[in-house]
């Protein structure tokens, strides 16, 4: 598949409008104006488009909840947060291509009946966010946004809001909360954020690359979208390859491709020529998969089938260097300071995972402790407000079931039994618990 | 009742996080950035400009380098809600500072896809350099040590990150002396930047 989310980022100053002009940009805005929101809704349910922030929720379903006779003005929030470990699709998409984006809130604004968008944004991205106000600024003064666009009657504005340094800022409803002015905590549904979300008001939510691919269905079709995957998994694909890979990045493919594909294909394969250890196939939050469960499609249904998930398409891959002790610590000390404190099984319960894990990653730990681990797991997954309990858990999980040995090692020979010359080792390595 | 059954909370773990706040230099913004928080607040609705709470604050770092309980006040007063609403915001988000800190703030992502290339190694040759803990700045007032999670820019690991908004990607841990030096004698220009700021320095690369 050629690229077409990706497939000028590299012209110098393709940014621009009017390199976005010459590309052809815009003509999705003026089909979608000219048609009924509903019938936008429909194109866009026909074209199969699913989420790309994590979930795949399905894109056109999402619209049609947002209630069309409220009386209260309806909101677009595009989630431009971008902080599941590993992903860096959405910041290449904003910063080189930020006019896909922004047509694709005005074409959700119209399906929706919204006059207002917010794009939120991750605090980090302040280069980002300067290149987005920019392109803001010369689609107003071109009349893609502000009142009247082009001569529709159709009123939007865009704004890029930006946070502050929170993961968890990046789940829907807290994303609301941050937007509204507060810590980034989730809120209890129902009430779903499309019937009350920001100020109380309905609110679609989408994900950076999900509203990038809607002017793409507007101009060439919803059939010709969908034929680009396979079924149910229709569209271009970006790919964050990242770890030890010879060349990480992200990379545009259909959803046919393997993982294997990507890795050893696009990627050039494990750094120096070493073996695959395990791989991570869509952000820290899913798990952790083995080698020979790499020809699965990297498709959201290939992953599932493969015990994984496809989440925000962030494949971190390890080579045979890598302590799964180690890893899951790593993670585990993410989760244990993003959580936002809400909800009692994940704010004391990522705080005693990491403590497990560093004692025995530190050579300190007991073969109990193992078990403890999973035990502590069970007493977080499925007992909080949103799912970052589950995906907190999901490192610990999956690499006791696939590398258990790997622990118990530590445990036996106190200390870390795969060190590496890339790591700190500290007082951890051999002769540790001297 | 604890979380869980084996976890023993008496084991002295739990240290009370709150810490005193600085009460700091009497503080109000300038009229210029008065005027930038309220071109800001004119994108939310006037009955929501409580939405206008984080950009407040980083005006207030801009003015000031970080967050004091006098900057607080000013700020609940001028976005209209109460102090305990603004604080609540400081205190959670990451890139908002409550202590002073030095000219360059020199935060490190410490998660996987970047420890996998070395992370860990920079953070500590640049606690070495420097002389410095995380969260400490340095005797000269020069630089402040941050561990950050995840950058989102994995692919340009290691990344260190400089004052909430200037990049730096690719950093060897041997090449951390060079990039302070750098920092002292060129000031941000010594910094890479990221993606497309490299690109335009270097001409187009690989993926
Ligand atoms: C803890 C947590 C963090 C999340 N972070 C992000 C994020 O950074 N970006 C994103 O687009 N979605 C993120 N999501 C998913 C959002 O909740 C939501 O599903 C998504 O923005 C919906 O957009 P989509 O339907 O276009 O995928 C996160 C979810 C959870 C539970
Ligand atoms: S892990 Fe460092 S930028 Fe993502």
């Amino acid at each position: 598949m050629d690229p077409v989310l990706t497939s000028h980022i590299r012209e110098p100053n393709g940014h621009t409008l009017e390199a976005y002009l010459r590309r052809g940009g815009y003509s999705g805005l003026r089909k979608a104006l000219s048609l009924p929101p509903g019938e936008v809704i429909e194109m866009v349910k026909a074209s199969g488009l699913r989420g790309r922030g994590g979930a795949g929720f399905p894109t056109g379903m999402k619209w049609q909840f947002v209630p069309k006779d409220s009386p209260k003005p309806k909101y677009l929030c595009c989630n431009a947060d971008e902080s599941e470990p590993g992903t860096f699709k959405d910041h290449v998409l904003m910063e080189r291509n930020p006019h896909l984006l922004l047509e694709g809130c005005a074409i959700g604004c119209h399906a929706i009946g919204a006059k207002v968008a917010y794009i939120y944004i991750r605090g980090e991205f302040y280069h980002v966010q300067r290149v987005l106000e920019a392109a803001i600024e010369e689609a107003r003064a071109a009349g893609f946004l502000g009142r009247d666009i082009l001569g529709s009657g159709f009123d939007c504005e865009i704004y890029v809001h930006r946070g502050a340094g929170a993961y968890e800022a990046g789940e829907e409803s807290a994303l609301l909360e941050s937007l509204e002015g507060k810590r980034a905590q989730p809120r209890i549904r129902p009430p779903f954020p499309a019937v009350v979300g920001l100020y109380g008001c309905p609110t679609a939510i989408n994900n950076v690359e999900t509203l990038c691919n809607v002017p793409l269905i507007l101009t060439h079709g919803p059939e010709w979208f969908a034929s680009l995957g396979p079924e149910k998994n229709g569209g271009p694909k970006l790919y964050c390859i990242s770890g030890h890979v010879e060349k990480p990045g992200v990379y545009e493919a259909s959803m046919h491709v393997t993982l294997r594909e990507l890795i050893y294909g696009y990627a050039g394969g494990i750094r120096g020529g070493r073996a695959l250890k395990a791989v991570i196939t869509g952000g820290s939050s899913t798990p952790v998969i083995l080698p020979g469960q790499i020809d699965a499609q990297a498709s959201f249904d290939g992953l599932l089938k493969a015990g994984s998930m496809l989440g925000s398409a962030a494949i971190i891959v390890m080579d045979d260097t890598t302590c799964m002790v180690w890893l899951a610590e790593n993670l585990l000390h993410f989760y244990r300071h993003e959580s936002c404190g809400k909800c009692t099984p994940c704010r004391e319960g990522t705080d005693w995972l990491l403590k497990i894990l560093h004692r025995i990653e530190a050579g300190d730990g007991s073969m109990r402790d193992i078990d403890l681990l999973l035990s502590v797991s069970r007493n977080i997954g499925g007992k909080t407000l949103c799912p970052f309990g589950d995906a907190a858990i999901a490192p610990v999980v999956s690499t006791i079931q696939h590398f258990r040995h790997e622990y118990e090692a530590h445990v036996r020979e106190g200390r870390c039994t795969c060190p590496a010359e890339w790591r700190e080792m500290g007082n951890r390595g051999p002769g540790a618990r001297a | 009742m604890t979380f869980h059954p084996e976890m023993r909370y008496e084991e002295g773990l739990h240290v009370s996080r709150r810490e005193r706040r600085d009460e700091g230099e009497p503080f109000a913004f300038t009229p210029e950035n008065r005027q930038r928080l309220e071109a800001i607040a004119s994108h939310y609705p006037p009955e929501h400009r409580r939405s206008a709470v984080i950009p407040a604050l980083y005006l207030v770092q801009d003015q000031q380098g970080y967050v004091t309980a006098s900057a607080i006040r000013h700020v609940a007063s001028v976005i209209g809600c109460t102090e305990a609403e603004v604080d609540d915001v400081v205190t959670y988000y990451a890139m908002f500072f409550r202590k002073p800190v030095g000219r360059y703030v020199i935060q490190v992502c410490r998660t996987l896809s970047c420890a996998l290339r070395g992370a860990e190694r920079v953070a500590a040759e640049l606690k070495r350099a420097l002389g410095v803990e995380v969260g400490q700045t340095d005797p000269t007032g020069t630089f402040t040590l941050m561990e950050m999670e995840c950058l989102g820019a994995c692919d340009r690991a290691p990344v260190v990150m400089v004052n909430n908004e200037l990049w730096h990607e690719c950093q060897s841990p041997d090449q951390v002396g060079a990039m302070l030096d750098g920092l002292r004698e060129k000031g941000p220009a010594a910094l890479t930047g990221c993606h497309l700021e490299v690109e335009k320095k270097r001409g187009p690369a690989g993926p």
